[in-house]
């Protein structure tokens, strides 16, 4: 049976009804801010440590696919939140044409997501697998150095080496940094993926016409779950990709 | 309101629909604070106060989640109970991150 948006038997009113789908999301979104939480604190104290390395090991991404995949996602959600205001005004049409705008521009950021792991691979910056930070100071044509960033790489790295003891020191530790960053930034994307299949059930859905304004709380709540995972990329950005840039 | 028809009749709903109009200018100042906080990070701030460029960018960043859980997430307009389970969410991340960052901070554990 389809619902509709009929009370329930458990329920006394359609506002408590509907509170109770909020409050039930809510609660589930928290428990993913505590797990969220505390891979930021193991960053936070990684990145204390190891300040050196982990700034250098920053700095060797690529600050404008950050920047453009930041306004990306923060575009998905106004179209995600339009979306939920054209479900509630009972604008079929439009949740489709929002839904699926959401979905173009959460694909669009998980295909920059994977020519920034390409980069890292590429430079010979994926952990346990071919790591090594010395990589493009060697070989400065692959990573597309030039002289005054090949230049500046290079007294970088000695510095970081100065603080950490030795060579094989700055790659343990850029290993850690590299690790954390592919740890969220992947555990992030796989929220977006998930978010993407929860989407194109509601396009399908919303296709039928199965949203209207009595009835909307799988979008509404699908809704907060991709607020939440843009509220977890707006500290991403900053931690890993801002913070050591001057 | 809505009126909407349930089993037991009619019944009317108040839920409050958040206009179109708010959701891009609220999109407008997250846009603003993204750009701050690009250019902010390019400049040495630390040269001014110890962690400056850090402090700018993480409040920065929290301005903006503060924007999108009160209008994108409604929860400006959510009910008292639904903000007492936001808000406890967030100060038990807070008692978690401060208690083990504080036995960071004041224990010699040599993590070198």
């Amino acid at each position: 049976m389809h619902r509709t948006g009929e009370l329930y038997g458990q329920f006394q009113t359609l506002e408590q009804q509907k509170e109770s789908a909020t409050l039930g999301m809510w609660t589930f979104l928290i428990t993913e801010i505590l797990f969220f939480g505390g891979l930021f604190m193991t960053y936070t104290i990684n990145r204390h440590t190891y300040a050196q390395v982990f700034a250098f090991s920053s700095r060797t991404i690529l600050l404008s696919w950050g920047a453009i995949n930041t306004v990306v996602l923060i575009g998905s959600s106004l179209t995600m939140a339009m979306a939920v205001w054209s479900a509630q005004v009972g604008k079929k049409k439009l949740v489709t044409i929002f839904l699926i705008l959401t979905l173009v521009l959460g694909t669009v950021f998980l295909g920059i997501k994977a020519v920034e792991y390409h980069d890292k691979y590429v430079e010979h910056h994926i952990p346990g697998l071919n790591f090594d930070m010395y990589y493009c100071t060697n070989n400065p044509s692959v990573c597309h150095l030039d002289d005054a960033a090949l230049a500046r790489e290079k007294k970088e790295l000695k510095e970081a080496e100065d603080q950490s003891g030795s060579q094989v020191a700055v790659n343990a530790h850029s290993q850690l940094f590299f690790s954390l960053y592919f740890g969220m930034t992947g555990l992030h994307a796989l929220h977006m993926i998930i978010g993407a299949g929860l989407l194109l059930w509601l396009i399908v859905e919303s296709m039928k016409g199965r949203f209207t304004a009595q009835y909307n709380t799988p979008v509404e709540n699908i809704g907060l779950y991709w607020h939440f995972v843009d509220i977890v990329w707006i500290y991403l950005f900053p931690l890993l990709y801002l913070i050591d840039r001057h | 309101m809505t009126a909407i028809s349930g089993f037991f009749g009619e019944v009317r709903v108040s839920e409050h629909i958040v206009s179109p109009k708010l959701y891009i200018l609220i999109f407008a100042a997250l846009m603003v604070l993204t750009g701050t906080t690009y250019f902010a990070a390019q400049v040495d701030l630390n040269q001014y106060f110890a962690a400056l460029n850090i402090i700018v960018a993480l409040v920065i960043a929290t301005c903006k989640a503060i924007l999108v859980i009160l209008f994108f997430m409604h929860a400006k307009y959510s009910s008292k109970r639904t903000k007492l389970i936001i808000i406890s969410g967030f100060f038990w991340l807070a008692i978690m991150l401060s208690l083990t960052l504080g036995d960071y901070a004041s224990r010699s554990w040599d993590v070198h």
